[in-house]
């Protein structure tokens, strides 16, 4: 367990590697560099994970203190890892996963003038995030939190010559801001109310924090949350941070960074416990988030922005899970969600990369017969995150569904809108597949459809409606559209779909990447092993994590849990038939159900755009005005006024010794009289 | 034989060093000459000193006699460092008064 330093000093070392040489290296070499470091500390994690479970369950809990890191007065804070179950199982996941994402990136990036610096970035990413998951106090954790949102902002913004990427990064790293002051100001709360940052001693001493104090702690960490995982209001960053490479999307924004949320909800439920209603509004937000983002989802025509959206919405459900008091069912989507939903981003990537970077579906179209190895991994993940047993998505969202039908009062409630949520889920990525993958029509083969290039407009909508929206919406709204092919001439361009002509072939990707799709699908198969329901023997997840998580609520009975199971199974399937009704059989116009309404997401982000562009704006230049006028004015002023005066008294200066003289003598005589005339002499 | 009885109480002395003290001061105040000014502010300070003596005198403190010797030890130093000035002044220009020497004015 000594060993646990390693697993974040070894992708620290990647980078600073890749810092030193990723330039002058070739280009194979600096992702290699890259993926070993990931993957030694992959194997680390395994070597302290079984160290770890040969311990007696009580003896699961390991702090190692490197230095201290700032001893001001009785605040004391050390730099240094707790290990136990928790962190542990987050370790295993993110290198494992992310080793695999490198590796999928070396096919993926290749030809990319910038080859190094992505890997660079990439290996500092997977180290913030291991310092986040394994940091021994929030201090610690933060710094991981802040450093994966730095990465994601320069990733986001790896091709940052079209300035639409870097409004996404920009756009992401502001948003994260404001969830980020929720974290600093939960940190201080904790500090003032128990005198510590430690987790450790947050457990021992979480019953000194009571009532609405544990309210406010936890609304202002799930603020945190609602930032860095994507949730409303917050959650307008996550679609448009897919203007990053695809193996980012696929690592940072769904499988690692985005459930940091999750995970530090989880590693405070000694506070959660005492927290009241701030579990119910954790639940609705969540449960409010799946629904909405499942509903954008459904409209969506770029393959990326579907995921995106899935991605929210998934989100949504472990918030739903964590509101619920079932940390376990929140942990194990977070897990089996990294699985097919990294699956699923890789295999869009090698559709993408199948299609010259061609990104909208709709002239996709057939793909299977092309591109055979891609098509059998994301069909694997489809069917994970519809939720069809035995696929690892099945067993995780049905726990967390379960858990909402126990919540008191209002459990059915919170169940439904799952539910609806998990058929929508169903519904859009089955619309995914057979967009891509069937419809028996090759549409990139009909130049009508080539030529009109605006993938933002959903199929058959009336397109006025829409121009009219986005001339409100946000710059950041990005168009993946070819708006910017001048920008792109000296690299590859990736979002563009200039390669893309009617008699292009899509080749299958190259082994580095169907390696790794190949390795998820297992995953994401096998997935629910983690935590079958049959019986407790079978709970190993739970079982695993339980002496970490305080105040977890039971799931209902055996008999409940089947009937929910064949419910969510039938909604599963009536999903997926209803899509293929309207996109494979074309019963119904899909341009009845892709509203404008839902392909803009409810409007959400454009009415932020529309808010803070107009009198946000204006406040702003009052604040602006305010400042140079009053603020520097009173400045100012001051020294406006000692000038003037400076220029009055200046002659007195006279610089003849005499006249000083007799300034001092007339002064003394009048002084003299003066306390004379007072003492009355 | 008229005898004019003339007891010296310390009121002369006071006197005595009220006018010493103004005569410098006024000198101070008249004259160009940096030597003769400086010359001037010895005479204020002994005038100075002579008041002292005559209070300690007359009210029997000893103290005052004390605080000459280190007005005469400070004035000595002063002299030293002022008179090394002046030289300094006069070997840069020659016959200059101290109201040419004026480079501070505001």
């Amino acid at each position: 367990m000594e060993l646990v330093w390693l697993i974040p000093a070894l992708p620290v070392a990647g980078f600073l590697l890749l810092l030193a040489v990723g330039r002058k290296l070739d280009e194979p070499f600096a992702g290699v560099i890259g993926t070993l470091a990931v993957a030694g500390s992959f194997l680390v994690s395994c070597v302290v994970a079984l160290d770890l479970m040969s311990q007696p369950e009580e003896k699961r809990q390991f702090v190692q203190t490197l230095w201290v890191w700032m001893p001001v007065g009785s605040f004391h804070v050390d730099f240094g890892f707790l290990l136990d179950p928790l962190s542990i199982t987050m370790c295993l996941f993110i290198t494992g996963i992310g080793a695999l994402i490198h590796l999928y990136s070396i096919g993926y990036m290749k030809g990319d003038p910038a080859f190094g610096k992505f890997f660079m970035y990439l290996n500092l990413f997977v180290a913030s995030m291991l310092l986040l998951v394994l940091g021994q106090n929030l201090l610690v954790t933060f710094l991981g939190w802040e450093g994966v949102g730095a990465c994601s902002y320069w990733l986001i913004s790896f091709w940052f010559d079209d300035k639409a990427n870097a409004t996404a990064g920009k756009k992401a790293f502001v948003t994260n801001r404001i969830g980020d002051c929720g974290f600093m100001l939960g940190t201080f709360l904790v500090w003032v109310t128990i005198g510590s940052i430690d987790y450790v001693e947050i457990g021992r001493s979480a019953g000194a924090v009571v009532g609405a104090t544990a309210t406010a702690v936890a609304l202002l960490f799930f603020l945190a949350a609602t930032g860095k995982s994507a949730q409303l209001p917050l959650f307008v960053w996550l679609p448009d941070a897919m203007a990053g490479p695809t193996p980012v999307s696929a690592l940072i924004h769904a499988a690692t960074m985005v459930t940091s949320g999750v995970f530090l909800l989880s590693r405070l439920s000694p506070i959660m416990e005492h927290a009241g209603w701030a579990n119910d509004v954790i639940a609705w937000v969540g449960a409010a988030t799946a629904l909405l983002a499942a509903g954008a989802a459904v409209a969506q025509n770029d393959i990326k922005k579907v995921l995106a959206y899935s991605t929210v919405s998934q989100l949504g459900f472990m918030f739903i899970a964590i509101g619920s008091y079932n940390y376990t069912g929140a942990i194990f989507h977070m897990i089996t969600h990294a699985f097919f939903k990294a699956l699923l981003f890789l295999g869009a990537g090698s559709v993408i990369l199948a299609m010259a970077h061609e990104q909208d579906m709709r002239r996709y179209g057939n793909l299977r017969k092309y591109i055979p190895v891609t098509f059998v991994t994301v069909g694997i993940g489809w069917l994970a995150i519809s939720g069809i047993p035995p696929f690892a998505g099945f067993w995780s969202k049905d726990e967390i569904l379960a858990g909402a039908w126990a919540v008191d009062g209002y459990g059915p409630a919170l169940w439904a809108v799952g539910f609806v949520t998990a058929i929508l889920t169903a519904f859009y990525m089955t619309r995914l597949m057979i967009m891509t993958f069937f419809g028996g029509v090759e549409n990139w083969r009909n130049p009508e459809l080539l030529a009109d290039a605006e993938p933002e407009v959903p199929l058959g909508a009336d397109a006025d409606a829409v121009e009219g929206a986005d001339g409100t919406g946000a710059e950041a709204t990005l168009a993946h559209a070819a708006t910017a092919t001048d920008t792109h001439d000296d690299h590859h361009a990736h979002d563009e779909h200039h390669g893309l002509t009617p008699d292009h072939t899509p080749v299958e990707s190259p082994t580095t990447m169907l390696v790794p799709l190949i390795v998820l699908a297992g995953l994401a198969l096998i997935g629910g092993l983690l935590n079958l329901p049959f019986s407790h023997r079978l709970h190993f997840l739970k079982e695993w994590i339980h002496p970490v998580i305080v105040g977890e609520h039971e799931l209902p009975e055996a008999a409940v849990l089947w009937v929910l199971a064949i419910v969510a199974i039938t909604g599963a399937v009536v999903g997926i038939f209803f899509a293929y009704r309207v996109y494979q059989q074309r019963k119904v116009d899909p341009a009845k159900l892709e509203k404008p309404v839902l392909a803009h997401a409810w409007y959400i982000d454009d009415t932020y755009a529309a808010v803070v562009g107009g009198p946000g704006e204006a406040a702003f230049q009052g604040a602006a005005d305010f400042d140079a006028g009053i603020v520097d004015g009173a400045v100012l002023g001051v020294a406006h006024g000692t000038d003037a005066a400076a220029k009055v008294l200046k002659p007195v200066q006279s610089g003849i010794v005499r006249t000083y003289a007799a300034g001092v003598a007339i002064g003394t005589v009048a002084l003299a009289v003066f306390v004379i005339m007072r003492m009355g002499f | 034989m008229f005898a004019l009885e003339l007891v010296l109480t310390e009121s002369w002395y006071l006197v005595l060093a009220a006018m010493l003290f103004s005569i410098g001061a006024a000198g101070l105040m008249i004259r160009r000459n940096l030597l003769v000014m400086f010359m001037c502010v010895e005479l204020m300070l002994n005038a100075v000193n002579l008041s002292f003596v005559a209070f300690a005198r007359g009210l029997d403190d000893v103290g005052g006699q004390a605080v000459v010797f280190f007005v005469l030890v400070v004035a000595a130093a002063e002299v030293v460092v002022g008179l090394g000035i002046i030289v300094a002044i006069m070997r840069r220009r020659q016959g200059s008064t101290a109201d040419d020497i004026s480079l501070m004015r505001g």
